[in-house]
């Protein structure tokens, strides 16, 4: 595919990038949230129609008017969610949509299963095929959608992040029926951000930024470290560049210590897990996608349960069992998905910003309206959030307010730790800056904060201190004058820790 | 661009019809219905036909506010009416001093009045508990009680009518201030305290906060199961009261019939009036002029010669309609 | 590889014989012609409905139309009975069909989710019926064969003597029991074994199950998500019209205000036979024993009060059913749970 362009509502997701993939060739697809790749995957498969550029498959033009359209013509997309029917067996899992019938409507059943046998088999897979498909494991079932593809005569499989919630073994087995594919002559388009897996498997990389296809390389031919700094759009020769963001500034005071967590392990994703903080200082937590980061910080704040590992809070022990036990100690976190866990659309933005802070605002049951605008108004001017006024809607404010508020949400409370996940993502560059400006303020007023960010620069202008993330694991601890792009992107590619 | 694109986003629409249309559509609607029956329906603007039409929909709006409050945090309660036949079955066990003969018939009067409300708390307690314990969706942890909850008041009652005549335990429904029934006077206190409840205190913010975004609720430290008790706990309550008042005009308590359908009756006031059947936004006021706009409807046909049957036909229409008015405003 | 599994419908169906035999063993005529036949003759409405409703639920969805649109068709049948068997037959079952159709219409193309348009519909069926019957039931004709289609015993005219002679032995009595079947058990049956047919055998079967399963997955896959919806309430619609005829055959009057409540009552089968009511999996079997299994309590009750040990009032039905609910919600809940953990 050539020149390929989309803009959601104004808004460029892909401008001009293109993809080219040879049959029996395994493509990697790599590039940080919102670099397009969904984008182009769904424009590949038929989910969403491009706005320009050209397409063509098996030499012909080709546009895909829907995602069962591009299956029937040998395109099929296996998506992270496997998007097939828990309940329903495997074999009718691979056959659902056109089942073998033996006449007057019914079912060919011996055929269906046998069919589905013979075609696991070939990717050596034995079970059962007449149990229900939730009885087996993830990698079992990401097995049976690629067959289910490869019934429908695919030429190309694309693999959304196949692997993220797979243990070491299972992505063994994906990985070698990957091959198999690449051997029965089908082309792969392999979205991973598992670096080692990559270089395992794939023949070709097409890196993407900000819309763009920034590099297409021979896997062989490309370093970890070149990858990582094509995928973040860092010359590595480059010297650090100033004032790209809005830390800028002297540094704060930096004091006891807030925050301590040591081996903390969370099912398949994270696995040993440590940081600490200090007030008045911004902790950056970096680290590829999958890499645990937002899955640890939600463990800190008690959202959701850790299998192991400890959390000391302002040097006492913390056993939170709720993020309402975390937040009356002084926590406060900010999801990195606005939508679907930060705002309540159909709130007001006074209604918003006093979420939390609620249990305060009571005087004998009911709310202390006074108290309410007081706060509310102090924070609109304060951290200059831009609306018509306390009881607009939220759901009409732009990305950049919304986070405003959700900041201000937190900032009421008087926290001592402040949990960030991506703050600045999706938010215009006037917002960013403010935003950013803004946590280095309130660091400087003794905060702590835990920053995560896929923004290196953010990262490494922003933090005091930076914890990187690879696999579930702290792999590296770099402090002061040591955060460097390199260095930061050096562990995430590799793990090797510095200190 | 993007900020072209902010300042457009931050500036309150001028005017948005379909939103113009959920806040104000149901007051409108009975606004018309009034001006139509004034100019068309005789002997309507009559003390007489205000108490027949408010006596209607005295116990839809009562269990109406306890079923917003539950479907303002996104769930539904199919039991209220089986509520209702349990409380009306228990109440008259008091005060005529079948149960334990009581000496003083105003203290017999107040168990009864009382200990009723709070069984059919206790009921929706156990709605609450299915609810958040096991997370069973409403309407089927609701269904337990709607099908057992009728057969613990008939058991109770042995199936009986039971038929009493204590006018100072019947004044609650029926007993006249200022010219208005009691009953209407006590639904116009629970819709305003209920009312005040939503909109003026804590609680009714995380009810709304509940339905509106359940997971950004837990992570701002709402207690969510708590919240989801408390409602069920309330539409409870809400129903035995109602339960108590039908029992009251009806001088007999009927295990079989009392509040029969009364669930869906109270859905339709509460859809009618404008509240968001998915959560987060609720109005009491609606839910009350939802059931006098269903009543309206029907009492315009009935006083112009349509046979009733046809207000329901016209009621299944309306339902459909806000419905249909909610989806096209959230698309 | 895998051991053997007890699903919830095949314990449903267990605890059915087990009541069953209890009944036999403990009370005098339990599986005698006249019971079993009134039990059967009664309960063949609510296990059609059921079966609508299973298809509906499976596909993730709740009808609560049922009630009405019985007592809609069964006026309309009552109507057309002096006309003979089959148009009273026809119209009542096209009377469910078209209310089937109209919730099919309201879920899929004005996208109203299924509970309130199904609301809506009850309540459009139930006025309708009143209308159409004047507030008041409509006698259906005896001069045409139509009540025997409620009243009659199908296989009667085929009884040979000699299963009712003394002598008549093992088979002779189950050929006997069996033939004793009033006709309204036969089409019940009719109807369950081509609905178990559809879901296990058909292309369409798996589609209701696949769209519970995972509405948008299903909708990735190709399947014909629209279409699938729209025909499970129309199927609904046609068992509930189904078995409204029956109901004015039986009780020789179309009742506009009968079916009060049998959605409920159809979806408490449903969920007690096994079906998830998340949609996605179930049993059509096990909507049977359901149906059957909440039947039964009644005439249990009846039969243990006539044994005089104990009083209980035939009202204890609803609790018990309740219980019953009770029981198979928190399991499925608490088995949903451990399969998530695990």
């Amino acid at each position: 595919m050539q020149a390929i362009s989309k803009s959601f509502g104004g808004v460029p997701a892909l401008i001009g990038a293109s993809l080219e993939v040879m049959p029996a060739e395994i493509m990697a697809l790599v590039g940080q949230n919102g670099a397009g790749k969904s984008t182009m995957i769904k424009i590949i498969n038929g989910a969403y129609v491009r706005d320009s550029g050209s397409i063509s498959f098996n030499g012909a033009p080709w546009t895909a008017g829907s995602p069962q359209q591009a299956q029937r013509a040998g395109i099929s997309t296996i998506f992270q969610e496997i998007n097939l029917i828990g309940y329903r067996s495997v074999a009718e899992n691979i056959f659902l949509g056109r089942e073998p019938k033996r006449g007057f409507g019914l079912l060919d059943w011996a055929k269906m299963n046998a069919e589905s046998a013979a075609l696991l088999a070939r990717f050596d897979v034995k079970v059962d095929v007449r149990e229900p498909l939730e009885r087996f494991s993830t990698a079992i079932q990401q097995m049976v959608a690629i067959a289910r593809a490869v019934s429908f005569d695919a030429r190309l499989v694309i693999m959304d992040e196949p692997t993220s919630s797979l243990d070491e073994a299972e992505v063994a087995v994906l990985l070698r029926t990957i091959r198999q594919l690449k051997a029965d002559g089908v082309a792969v388009i392999f979205v991973s951000h598992k670096l080692d897996e990559l270089y395992q498997v794939c023949d070709c990389v097409t890196i993407m930024r900000d819309g763009k296809t920034v590099a297409v390389a021979p896997m062989k031919d490309i370093t970890k470290l070149q990858l990582v700094a094509s995928m973040l759009g860092r010359d590595l020769a480059e010297v650090k560049k100033k004032g790209a963001t809005a830390f800028e500034g002297g540094d704060s005071n930096i004091g006891s210590e807030v925050l301590n967590a040591r081996n903390i392990a969370i099912g398949h994703r994270v696995h040993d897990a440590s940081l600490d903080i200090r007030r008045g200082e911004i902790i950056g937590l970096a680290g590829l996608l999958g890499s645990g980061r937002t899955e640890t910080a939600r463990a800190i704040f008690a959202a959701d349960k850790k299998s192991s590992g400890s959390v000391t809070f302002l040097g006492e022990p913390a056993e939170f069992r709720s993020p309402a036990d975390a937040i009356a100690a002084g926590l406060g976190y900010c999801s990195e998905d606005r939508k679907s866990q930060g705002i309540v659309p159909d709130m007001t933005v006074a209604e918003n910003l006093t979420l939390a802070l609620m249990p305060a605002l009571k005087r004998s049951g009911m709310l202390d309206e006074a108290k309410q605008r007081e706060v509310v108004e102090r924070f609109i001017k304060e951290i200059d959030i831009k609306c018509a006024g306390p009881n607009q809607k939220i759901r009409e404010l732009s990305g950049g307010n919304q986070q405003k508020v959700l900041l201000a949400r937190w900032l009421c409370m008087n926290p001592k730790l402040l949990i960030l996940d991506e703050p600045t993502r999706g938010i215009d560059v006037g917002a960013k800056a403010e935003i950013q400006g803004l946590i280095k303020r309130l660091a400087g007023e003794g905060l702590g904060v835990l920053m995560i960010s896929s923004e290196l620069e953010e990262i490494v202008e922003g933090a005091n201190r930076v914890f990187v993330l690879r696999e579930g694991r702290t792999v590296a601890e770099l402090a002061h004058e040591n955060i460097t792009e390199s260095d930061v992107m050096r562990a995430m590619a590799h793990g090797h820790d510095s200190a | 661009m993007t900020t072209a694109l902010d300042s457009k986003k931050d500036r309150p629409r001028v005017f948005d019809r379909a939103a113009f249309f959920q806040r104000y559509g149901v007051g409108l609607a009975l606004l018309l219905l009034i001006v139509f029956n004034l100019i068309v329906t005789p002997n309507f603007a009559t003390s007489q036909t205000l108490a027949v039409n408010l006596t209607q929909v005295c116990t839809i709006v009562i269990v109406g506010v306890g079923m917003t409050l539950v479907i303002a945090t996104g769930g539904i309660d199919l039991s209220v009416g089986s509520l209702m036949a349990i409380a009306g079955a228990l109440s008259p066990m008091f005060f005529t001093g079948q149960l334990i003969p009581i000496p003083n018939l105003y203290v017999g009067i107040a168990l009864g009045i009382v200990i009723p409300i709070l069984v059919a708390g206790i009921f929706g307690l156990f709605n609450g508990w299915l609810i958040t314990k096991f997370s069973i969706q409403p309407i089927i942890a609701t269904l337990v009680l709607f099908i057992a909850g009728r057969g613990i008041a008939q058991v109770s009652t042995n199936g009986d009518l039971q038929v009493f005549k204590v006018p100072e335990f019947q004044a609650i429904a029926i007993g006249r201030v200022l010219g208005v029934p009691f009953q209407v006077w006590i639904m116009l206190a629970i819709v305003i305290v209920a009312a005040f409840v939503l909109h003026k205190t804590v609680f009714g913010r995380q009810v709304l906060a509940v339905g509106g975004n359940e997971a950004a609720a837990r992570l701002s430290g709402i207690p969510v199961s708590r919240i989801k008790f408390l409602v069920y706990l309330i539409c409870g309550m809400c129903s035995g009261v109602a339960g108590l008042i039908v029992i009251a005009m009806n001088s007999a308590a009927d295990a079989n019939l009392i509040g029969l359908g009364m669930e869906l009756d109270a859905i339709a006031a509460v859809v009618v009036g404008g509240t968001l059947l998915s959560g987060g936004r609720a109005t009491i006021v609606g839910t009350l002029l939802g059931a006098l706009v269903i009543q309206l409807v029907r009492y315009t046909l009935l006083a112009n010669g349509v046979p009733d049957p046809a207000a329901l036909v016209v009621k299944a229409g309306l339902i459909v309609l806000a419905v249909w008015l909610q989806r096209q405003e959230q698309a | 590889m895998q051991g053997f599994r007890i699903s919830p419908s095949m314990a449903v169906v267990a605890v059915l014989i087990i009541l069953t035999l209890l009944g036999a063993w403990r009370y005098d005529g339990f599986l005698g012609t006249y019971n079993v036949q009134t039990v059967l003759r009664y309960n063949s409405m609510f296990a059609l409905v059921a079966l609508g409703m299973c298809f509906v639920i499976m596909t993730g969805g709740i009808d609560l139309s049922v009630g009405s649109v019985a007592a809609f068709s069964s006026v309309v049948a009552a109507h057309l009975s002096p006309y003979g068997l089959f148009p009273g037959l026809a119209g009542g079952l096209c009377a469910g069909l078209l209310a089937g159709t109209l919730n099919g219409l309201l879920i899929t193309r004005l996208k109203i989710m299924p509970f309130i348009a199904t609301l809506a519909t009850m309540l459009a069926a139930s006025g309708t019926a009143l209308l159409l019957a004047n507030n008041q039931s409509v006698s259906v004709s005896y001069e045409t064969y139509f009540t025997n289609l409620g009243q009659g015993d199908l296989l009667s005219f085929m009884r040979p003597e000699w299963v009712d002679a003394e002598d008549a032995g093992i088979l002779g009595g189950i050929l006997g029991f069996i033939l004793s079947f009033p006709t309204p058990a036969f089409i019940a049956l009719a109807a369950y074994i081509a609905g178990g047919i559809v879901i296990n055998h058909t292309a369409f079967g798996r589609h209701v199950l696949a769209v519970g399963g995972g509405t948008e997955a299903s909708r990735l896959m190709g399947l014909p998500v629209d279409r699938t919806i729209f025909l499970v309430y129309v199927i609904s619609g046609g068992m509930a019209g189904m078995a409204g005829v029956i109901l004015a055959s039986q009780f020789g009057a179309g009742q506009p205000i009968e079916g009060i409540g049998w959605e409920l009552f159809a979806i408490a089968s449903v969920v007690v036979g096994g079906t998830l009511l998340t949609g996605g999996n179930g049993s059509v079997g096990g909507t049977l024993a359901g149906a059957l299994l909440l039947g039964i309590i009644f005439t249990i009750l009846n039969f243990e009060n006539g044994m005089g040990w104990i009083s209980l009032s035939a009202y204890w039905q609803s609790v018990v059913r309740g219980v019953f609910l009770f029981v198979v919600v928190v399991l499925q809940a608490k088995l949903s749970r451990a399969a998530k953990a695990a």
